[in-house]
């Protein structure tokens, strides 16, 4: 088991140095002289001249590369031209927010997305399965900005209940967060109806039934145990891409987190900002992943016994 | 693998694996079973439809252009001569929408179709040939898969700029993967079973069994991949867009639309939510279509 877990965190690492390295020469290729655009259009040749050579980047692009992965694993992913700031300080200062917003959202997405699932496939083709599967589906199809201005138009501007953009206190992330999770959770109330559904046809539930066991009896222990394992996968997954999801809403919200960042590193054309955001929410993603899969071989019994062979 | 149960079986439950498998299905059935199952899907075939059509024929159907300002009628709220009202430049914006839904539904169906068709060819390669070939393709797509798949848009957007092509490239390098590992492991159940081993057998070639037994048996899935990339496309271009990074002013596409309405929030809301509405109109019927196609398409559902 040891062993398969160093291999899959071994496996992950080296996916993420191979991102790093896409990302790099990503945006190696971008026309244009950044150092010249970062310093103005009054600035002269030998001011330019001298900036690139201080920054590094008259070397050759591996000499570059190694540098900036030997600087990155140390924390540090170079200076911010437009901030003038480091980027690992950014990057640390707008991550709370980012994960605050992407845990209230997941929160939201997983609760509502297990009740409405269970009560669906429950009442299967009664009002309320439809309803939920009405909302499941709006969520999955509605695109986030649309969600988030109808909110912010009817909440924010119309009832004045909650704040329109910025983060004030923690109900400045009640907004952002039913925006962002409403998608998430139609797509796990969707999930969690069809597999209750599957599963409440197996024969070992009519066996349960069979032996006495009430209604919620046979939901809770019998038919949810089994049905968690798709479930929880998913939810870790859709965790990750939350965290690093949150590009649009942040936007819209105005809360400082690191979507915003690359948003603002992309309006700035700031590659060091823009680099490092995409690194760290690409490192989150594999995080995420890495978490489903262990997870997946430690809930799912048969997986964890053919890990171990 | 059959299970040993200890009753009779109830009724046969086909399942992947299983010896026998369900005989697959005529065009025609398909169609006729869509049709009579599932209402909805139908419904959102037609309204598809309707999209295409508006936007084929949207010349005809807007006495204006969408590049025609008159900044005399700025930000006029929907009337009879601007049904949907007019943009902060006096531009009519059902005009602008019927251009838009061109850009939007080429956004859904180009790049879908590149993604579906390299993706089916490196996953069935990758699925028969096994081995190094397959390994490495899977990482490959792994590494498309890691990235968060708005952020990696957005860097190669940024190297790229803007653009109608530009978006094309990006959308289909994003999709491709998803569909590779699907088709994959539908070509690792198709090569186990004995028409497979037979042809094997009497000396087929490689790539004639990929051509001739695995890529038939993988349309289905396919054909649902790609109904469901559609909508997945519109999204991601319409995000892109809203964030500047996409189809380029004074274009249009319903995305940038939402984006440009979006200081108007406040006064005239009708700017972004009627583009935002069609993208979720489309964007639904798309799902719809693909959920259904894939109940109808699926040999083991149809059974029980």
């Amino acid at each position: 088991m040891l062993n398969h877990v160093l291999r899959r965190f071994f496996q992950a690492f080296l996916v993420l140095i191979l991102v790093a390295l896409l990302i790099f020469l990503m945006l190696r290729v971008v026309p244009g002289n950044p150092i010249a655009t970062m310093m103005g259009e009054h600035a002269n040749a030998a001011a330019i001249e001298r900036m690139t050579s201080e920054l590094g980047l008259d070397q050759p692009i591996p000499v570059q590369f190694f540098r900036y992965i030997l600087n990155a694993l140390r924390g540090d992913f170079g200076t911010s031209y437009s901030m003038g700031k480091p980027v690992d300080r950014l990057i640390r200062t707008a991550f709370p927010n980012t994960l605050i917003l992407a845990l209230c959202a997941a929160l939201f997405a997983w609760v509502v997305g297990i009740v409405c699932g269970t009560i669906s496939a429950v009442r299967k083709n009664s009002v309320l399965d439809r309803l939920f599967m009405g909302f499941s589906l709006l969520g999955v199809s509605v695109p986030v900005f649309m969600a988030a201005m109808i909110l912010q138009y009817v909440f924010a501007y119309h009832l004045h209940w909650l704040d329109i953009s910025g983060v004030k206190s923690w109900k400045s992330f009640i907004l952002p967060a039913v925006a962002l999770g409403w998608n998430s959770a139609g797509s796990i109330s969707r999930l969690v109806r069809s597999t209750l559904l599957e599963i409440l046809q197996a024969d070992y539930i009519d066996t349960a039934r069979a032996k006495g066991r009430g209604q919620a009896g046979v939901l809770i222990f019998h038919a949810m145990r089994n049905a968690m394992l798709p479930v929880v996968t998913m939810m870790a997954l859709q965790l990750s891409s939350l965290l690093s999801g949150a590009v649009i809403t942040e936007s819209i919200f105005a809360v400082n987190g690191i979507g915003r960042l690359a948003v603002q590193a992309i309006e700035g054309r700031d590659i060091p900002l823009l680099q490092g955001t995409a690194l760290f929410s690409t490192a989150l993603v594999i995080l995420g992943n890495l978490t489903a899969d262990l997870l997946y071989g430690v809930l799912d019994p048969r997986i964890r016994k053919e890990v171990v062979r | 693998m059959i299970k040993k149960r200890a009753f009779p079986e109830k009724e046969k439950v086909f399942r992947p694996g299983d010896e026998q498998l369900p005989e697959p299905d005529g065009f025609r059935t398909v169609l006729r079973r869509l049709a009579g199952e599932n209402k909805l899907a139908v419904v959102s075939a037609a309204v598809i439809l309707l999209f295409v059509l508006a936007a084929v024929l949207a010349p005809v159907l807007t006495p204006y252009t969408e590049k025609d300002m008159d900044l005399r009628h700025r930000l006029s709220p929907p009337s009879p001569e601007h049904l949907f009202g007019t943009d902060e430049g006096g531009r009519d914006i059902l005009t602008r929408m019927l251009f838009g839904s061109r850009v939007s539904l080429l956004i859904g169906v180009v790049p879908s179709l590149v993604s579906m068709l390299l993706g089916a060819a490196l996953g069935i390669v990758s699925g028969y040939a096994g081995g190094k070939t397959d390994a490495v393709i899977m990482r490959l797509a792994d590494l498309m898969l890691a990235f968060p798949s708005m952020l990696l848009a957005m860097v190669i957007m940024y190297t790229l700029g803007g653009g109608l092509m530009n978006i094309f490239l990006t959308l289909s390098l994003v999709n491709w993967a998803g569909v590779a590992r699907v088709v994959r492991s539908e070509t690792l159940r198709i090569i186990k079973t004995e028409y497979v081993e037979a042809a094997r057998i009497t000396g087929v070639a490689g790539i004639r069994i990929m051509l001739c037994h695995v890529l038939p048996n993988c349309i289905p899935t396919m054909l649902v991949l790609f109904t469901l990339n559609i909508p997945a496309s519109i999204l991601t271009e319409s995000s892109l867009s809203f964030l500047g990074l996409g189809i380029q002013p004074p274009d249009a596409s319903w995305g940038l639309m939402v984006n440009t309405g979006r200081q108007f929030l406040y006064s005239a809301p009708w700017l972004s939510l009627i583009p935002s509405a069609a993208i979720m109109a489309i964007v639904l019927a798309f799902n719809f279509l693909g959920d259904g196609l894939a109940d109808v398409l699926d040999p083991y559902r149809k059974n029980q």
